[in-house]
């Protein structure tokens, strides 16, 4: 059972220290012109960051103990296939859960 | 006429924001259940979700305080999962940054994965946005998504019940960021730098407290940032 105190002092900590870290520059720095190498590190923030964030759950999901799963790699290759393919969020998404539970359903 | 290509700015904003109404709904109702399960009230788990929404921590917080971390422990991993928010802040910066104050920082409250990647695409791809039609656009983008996230926690919160594994809800989340990065793949240094932040990341799996995340995505930015250096300085003909 979570500490009650615990959990509001998480709750309250991590919504500022979300909101910090979100106003950081928008807020900060305004805009104050920032240097070019800053600039271009930060070009790639989301195409970074966002596959390290997920590629450990790709290959290794929580869901099964860790075990790599064929309906889930099989998920992500589609939604990132169509992705490429048809520059569209949308049917990338579609195309990654139809893969999903087509496979689950199959394998299942 | 500012006021309608404000509006419509906003507008199409919502559009291109709408898609993530079908990720939205899963994955807030899922944060809802394994909040009550972890026995926390609909209430509160409402308040984590209007105070933080920032899906990938609140899961991590929730999951080290159910093992009874440290609470400095739950709070700076929790910290480290949106560290790339500031980063998200640092690279709009450049296009919403002369808004006045009170507009940044609701932006900044509502700086969430999807509101960043789909307004990022839009501004690159209209250099010529003023300010205000860019910061429409972006609360536009984040109209559809950011109420849908309260609302869809508390439903899941009161179902209350757990939702069968095999609907595989665990998996909504790594096929949306999947579909929201391949578009962005436009450049060899930006496949390059997701690349190597999955490589990293990989390797970086036990580093503790979920910071081969950051690890991993500081590789492939300062990867991505390098190579387009020197494909520029090629290009010039400096070399």
């Amino acid at each position: 059972m979570i500490d009650k105190t615990t959990l509001w002092i998480v709750i309250i900590g991590l919504g500022v220290g979300s909101f910090l870290l979100r106003f950081a520059f928008t807020g900060f720095v305004g805009d104050r012109e920032m240097p070019a190498w800053l600039l271009r590190h930060l070009r790639y923030t989301a195409v970074a960051v966002l596959p390290a964030l997920i590629a450990p759950q790709v290959l290794w999901p929580s869901a099964t103990g860790g075990e790599t799963d064929p309906a889930r790699l099989a998920a992500a290759a589609a939604a990132l296939a169509v992705g490429l393919l048809t520059k569209n969020v949308l049917g990338a998404m579609l195309a990654g859960g139809f893969t999903l539970y087509g496979m689950l359903y199959l394998l299942g | 006429m500012t006021t309608t290509t404000v509006k419509s700015a906003f507008l199409k904003g919502f559009a291109d924001g709408s898609p993530f109404i079908l990720v939205i709904i899963p994955f807030a109702s899922l944060f809802g259940l394994i909040a009550t399960e972890a026995g926390l009230s609909v209430l509160e788990a409402l308040v984590f979700s209007l105070v933080v929404i920032a899906g990938a921590a609140q899961f991590t917080a929730l999951q080290l305080l159910q093992e009874e971390a440290p609470t400095m422990i739950v709070l700076a991993s929790a910290l480290a999962v949106n560290l790339r928010m500031a980063m998200y802040s640092a690279s709009l910066t450049p296009y919403i940054g002369s808004a006045p104050l009170w507009q940044r920082a609701l932006a900044a409250y509502l700086t969430v994965d999807q509101s960043y990647v789909v307004s990022m695409a839009e501004f690159e791809k209209n250099p010529k946005m003023t300010v205000p039609q860019r910061v429409a656009y972006f609360f536009g983008a984040v109209t559809p998504v950011v109420p849908l996230w309260y609302v869809f926690t508390v439903v899941g919160a009161v179902l209350g019940t757990q939702v069968p594994d095999s609907w595989a809800l665990d998996f909504a989340i790594p096929i949306t960021f999947l579909a929201m990065i391949a578009p962005m793949f436009r450049t060899l240094p930006h496949v390059v730098a997701a690349f190597v932040a999955v490589v990293v990341s990989l390797l970086a799996t036990g580093v503790p407290y979920s910071m081969g995340v950051i690890i991993g995505g500081v590789a492939g930015m300062l990867a991505g940032a390098a190579l387009e250096k020197r494909l520029a300085q090629k290009g010039d003909g400096n070399d």
